[in-house]
């Protein structure tokens, strides 16, 4: 087995850790790190559960290896959250009823995070865009939508 | 998922990639941005021994254009910078909307184009509008550098023109000229996460008559590869394209296929949209005039 010791930024602290090449990232989220937010549907790419960012991009974390982020700045879901602060995108989610069971929330919340920080004003089509690769089976989208929109609207505004 | 044992590399340079491939044979695997590798490999399709990640190798993730020479994308460019890029988009538009189509927001900022092309699935979205574009691969081995056009890179199913110890370094396409359109149409029963049914590129040449002097059509996810249509380009050369002409080069792509039934379409609902979406591109391509 090959056992190594990886160096990264996780939500903003540099990080060592002891992976194991044939590890996914998601197995080392969850299992190692033990940060159970990034959740784990389909492990192949399709539902977006897993969605983390790599040096501020969103990915699957199920079609990465642990491997890959030596050296490079991990965020997930657990480092949305500032100073026990909800983000607004967070808020805006759950002021709009954007949820239901949950599930796929932290997964549509990294994917409208990724978005904001590039996009600040998106039109709708972005923005269904943005969350192509996240799957709802509760919501039925329209409410998550409007909250990402309502989101950037309000991060607009404070800045 | 449990994936199988290996050993993860991250060589500096594709140098050092090339080395390594050469030293480890068969039992190793390139990979750029793995989104296609990784889910081989939880199927049981792919096991290697060795995963030659490409990704910490520097300067090989730009998109360069020049008017003379044409566009160059490196071989880890992510497929995401490439439909957000502004050259691509004014120059390029069937490249940009090909890789928009492709999977989800979350593969296209891992993957790569050259991941995609390498694959080689005979319905990769991007690999159609290569094709019309005319692009040609730098590919690198122990023996050095050597170009090869696209319309040769693929020798089978899944069989790619790269020899033992060579890697893909970058795609170039040529520069296209002001009486050069093209687009890029598919046929997906939903946007994301979907591989298309048909998908058809076309580039078209008018004169400043508006006749069409050269015409290159690309047919992907019919055949083993993708495949160009010589039977319906031919029907454009020397005619101004109106909707009947674009029906018939529709027609004349049918007979350059031979699509496949599987769960997505028949085969022969794959050939009727063959010819509808020949006729969609050819006239989309014209609409760019
Ligand atoms: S668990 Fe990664 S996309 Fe579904
Ligand atoms: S809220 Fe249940 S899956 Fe989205």
């Amino acid at each position: 087995m090959s056992k190594r010791i990886i160096s990264f930024v996780l939500n903003g602290d540099p990080t060592d850790a002891v992976i194991e090449d044939n590890m996914s990232l998601l197995d080392f989220i969850r299992d190692t790190l033990g940060l159970t937010g990034t959740k784990k549907g389909c492990e192949q790419g399709e539902c977006g559960a897993c969605t983390v960012m790599l040096d501020g991009r969103p990915i699957n974390s199920c079609m990465a290896f642990a491997a890959e982020i030596e050296g490079h700045e991990l965020t997930t879901i657990e480092g949305i959250a500032k100073g026990g602060q909800l983000s607004v995108v967070q808020k805006k989610f759950i002021e709009k009823w954007a949820l239901q069971c949950g599930f796929c929330t932290p997964g549509m919340i990294m994917s409208a995070t990724a978005l904001l920080s590039v996009n600040p004003d998106p039109t709708e089509e972005e923005i269904r865009v943005a969350i192509e690769g996240n799957l709802c089976r509760c919501t039925g989208y329209a409410k998550i939508v409007e909250a990402i929109g309502e989101a950037a609207k309000a991060i607009r505004e404070v800045q | 998922m449990i994936l199988p044992e290996f050993k993860y590399l991250a060589p500096g340079s594709a140098e050092e990639a090339i080395g390594l491939l050469v030293q480890y044979g068969e039992k190793a695997k390139l990979m750029a941005g793995g989104t296609d590798l990784i889910n081989y490999m939880k199927d049981g399709i792919l096991a290697p021994e060795v995963i030659i990640g490409l990704k910490e190798i520097k300067g090989m993730d730009q998109i360069v254009y020049d008017e003379e020479k044409g566009l160059t994308i490196g071989a880890l460019t992510k497929l995401i910078d490439i439909e957000r890029s502004d050259v691509v988009k004014e120059n390029y538009p069937a490249l940009a909307e090909a890789v928009h189509l492709i999977a989800s927001t979350q593969i296209r900022n891992k993957g790569t184009l050259t991941g995609n092309v390498c694959n080689a699935s005979p319905s990769a979205d991007s690999v159609s509008a290569l094709f019309v574009y005319g692009a040609s691969l730098t590919v690198k081995g122990p023996e050095g550098e050597r170009v090869i056009p696209i319309g040769d890179f693929y020798q089978g199913f899944k069989k790619l023109a790269l020899k033992p110890g060579e890697m893909v370094i970058s795609i170039t396409l040529p520069p296209v000229k002001e009486n050069e359109k093209a687009a890029y149409l598919a046929h997906t029963v939903r946007k994301a996460m979907d591989l298309a049914i048909v998908g058809v590129a076309a580039k078209i040449t008018l004169d400043e008559n508006g006749v069409c002097t050269d015409a290159k059509i690309a047919l992907g996810a019919v055949a083993i590869s993708c495949v160009r249509t010589p039977q319906a380009e031919s029907v454009l050369i020397g005619r101004k394209i109106t909707p009947e002409i674009a029906e018939i080069a529709g027609r004349e792509a049918m007979k350059d296929c031979k699509p496949i039934s599987d769960v997505r379409a028949s085969a022969e609902y794959r050939h009727d949209m063959v010819r509808v979406f020949t006729r969609r591109a050819v006239l989309a391509a014209a609409d760019r005039f």
